[in-house]
């Protein structure tokens, strides 16, 4: 039953119509309407669809907003770098050390995602906390005489709980680019008198930079538009522009800041990604050569 | 630290500590759930079973369960559905404009799900529509599709042709060869992304936050709970029957995708008994 090609453009078209309808209309236009939004004024019930810029002068020149978005730019590069470089060696090591059963080691590295998101982020809180988990262990094995307090209501408890949120997802794309290296190329790297650690710089890592790069880009978009996390465990000097895009949503009542807030984000955050895509490429290429 | 033994301890004595610290917060859930103390820290006071009895007879707690699986049981089977729809095209053919159409719905994967919950709810104000369960439900499933395709695809790239084409042939219409033998073939991917569909809409919280009514959630009761620490105990046990339940849906789901994988090794023959 030979298709030719206009008959199978047309009904892979009409199979994938469905879907595709579905976001058009119900991602597309919303997306295409908050970009409008953005440019109304709202003061309380009544919206004004003049367009201005009001909004976005606001966005970029109150400090407030320009603190909160720095600081979400600032945490989650942190969180990112953080992930990626811890997730690295577990990818590594179930690529390359764990023979027979991979696929039980991917499990029960995705298995805890599945827990709820909120409960776990809470129960960070109840690790890191005065009288939390960590610092209770710490005090019975008497290595420290008082508990911490650094840990909790600040940016490192946002960086530990956000790595412990992101870390299949950092490992999984790692654990796919090694898996996919050639090992031969490894044992040709090995007899052309490359020790293990030069191996690993000149072999490995640039083939497995697709992975890596999967990885923080993974990590860093959804990182930015989270605030359960910061909410839980960040305390004043952690919360991020997604705070305030909920407060300007709920409480404030102005949405068409909001938007402008959320354009504004998924625009830098657009913009770093797409730096950190043609970094990651340039990187690969030079160091493959 | 050069070879062999020695480097292979280190990376091995790493994963292991990292696994520690995957697990630790999933660990402490049950065993706060059944402390016998209000306060949530140690040490532990004494073993209750009090915490599950309490939820028992909490009508605010069993409505956002029923509002969650109606939410989660709609979102899995519409999501699927669209899901199967896309990923069949995908696999299949070659149609203009697919990396854009395939692009656009893959793009919630990559899209912090604040900016899609507050562009649903700016449309949803615009249209004057008020908010429901269903307006979770029309999130969830954006968010739910690509995961859907992601499980279906290779349900469908496992699929040999010749069979469908070996039923027209016979003279079997489009749906009788969708339904005798297509259906069969994809059924354990279709679990599997029921499955994992359901999972998904029924942890979300920040869109269903965004977009639910007065009618909460599972985890937008939850969220609410969170702030009055009388009731964190209760939360811990409902968090700890949640667990249990997600655990065994993701086993269920891993077998059956597992055995999508192993179809793909039959040759014709032996499908026979599954049609």
């Amino acid at each position: 039953m030979p298709i030719d090609a206009q008959n199978e453009g047309r009904k892979g078209l009409l199979l994938v119509s469905p879907t595709f309808a579905y976001a058009i209309l119900l991602l597309a236009a919303p997306l295409i309407l908050v970009i409008l939004f953005s440019f109304w004024t709202q003061d309380y019930l009544d919206l004004d669809t003049t367009p201005t810029l009001a909004n976005y002068k606001e966005a970029w020149t109150d400090p407030l907003y320009r603190e909160l978005m720095l600081r979400s730019l600032r945490i989650s590069v942190l969180v990112t770098t953080v992930t990626v470089l811890t997730a690295f060696p577990v990818a590594y090591y179930v690529s390359f050390r764990v023979k027979e059963r991979k696929a039980l080691w991917l499990f029960l590295i995705t298995a805890p995602f599945w827990t709820s998101y909120l409960l776990r982020v809470f129960l960070w809180k109840v690790i890191l906390g005065y009288n939390g988990v960590f610092n209770s262990a710490l005090l019975w094995a008497g290595i420290i005489d008082e508990p911490l307090q650094f840990i909790l209501y600040n940016v490192n408890a946002v960086v530990i709980t956000l790595a412990h949120a992101w870390a299949p997802f950092a490992i999984l794309p790692i654990f796919v680019a090694l898996e996919k290296i050639d090992r031969s190329l490894l044992e040709a790297a090995e007899d052309l008198g490359d020790g293990p650690v030069r191996r690993f710089f000149r072999v490995t890592l640039p083939l497995a930079i697709p992975g890596v790069m999967a990885a923080t880009l993974i990590v860093l978009i959804p990182t930015v538009g989270d605030f359960i996390t910061p909410r839980l465990v960040g305390g004043t000097e952690g919360l991020m522009i997604s705070n305030m895009i909920q407060v300007q949503f709920g409480k404030a009542n102005n949405a068409p800041l909001g938007a402008a807030l959320a354009v504004s984000s998924m625009f830098i955050v657009g913009g770093l990604s797409l730096l950190i895509f043609l970094a990651s490429r340039r990187v690969g290429r030079v160091a493959g050569d | 630290m050069a070879k062999g033994l020695k480097k292979l301890s280190w990376l091995q004595a790493y994963a292991s500590v990292y696994m520690v610290f995957l697990y630790a917060p999933v660990v402490l859930l049950p065993i706060f759930a059944f402390n016998d103390s209000t306060v949530i820290a140690f040490p532990l006071s004494g073993f209750t079973t009090d915490w599950f009895a309490s939820l028992r007879d909490n009508a605010a707690l069993k409505s956002a369960v029923s509002n969650s699986l109606i939410v989660a049981v709609t979102t899995a089977m519409i999501s699927t559905i669209l899901g199967a729809f896309a990923a069949r095209a995908g696999v299949r053919y070659r149609f203009p404009a697919k990396r854009g159409i395939m692009g656009l719905i893959l793009l919630p994967l990559v899209l912090p799900e604040i900016i899609i919950a507050v562009a649903l709810l700016v449309m949803l104000m615009r249209l004057g529509l008020s908010l429901s369960l269903w307006t979770v439900i029309v999130g969830h499933v954006l968010v739910c599709v690509p995961f859907s395709i992601a499980v279906l695809n290779s349900a469908f790239s496992g699929l040999d042709q010749s069979l469908e084409e070996a039923s027209f042939d016979l003279g079997e219409t489009a749906w009788g060869t969708f339904r005798r033998v297509t259906f069969p073939l994809i059924l354990p991917g279709v679990i599997s992304s029921l499955l994992i569909t359901f999972t998904i809409s029924l942890d979300e919280f920040i869109i269903a936050f965004f977009l639910t009514g007065t009618d909460v959630t599972l985890p937008v009761y939850i969220w609410s709970q969170l702030r009055f620490p009388a009731k964190l105990p209760g939360v811990m046990a409902l968090g700890t029957l949640l667990l249990l339940l997600t655990i065994s849906l993701l086993v269920i789901a891993e077998f059956f995708r597992r055995r999508t994988a192993q179809r793909r090794g039959l040759d014709a023959s032996t499908t026979e008994g599954l049609i």
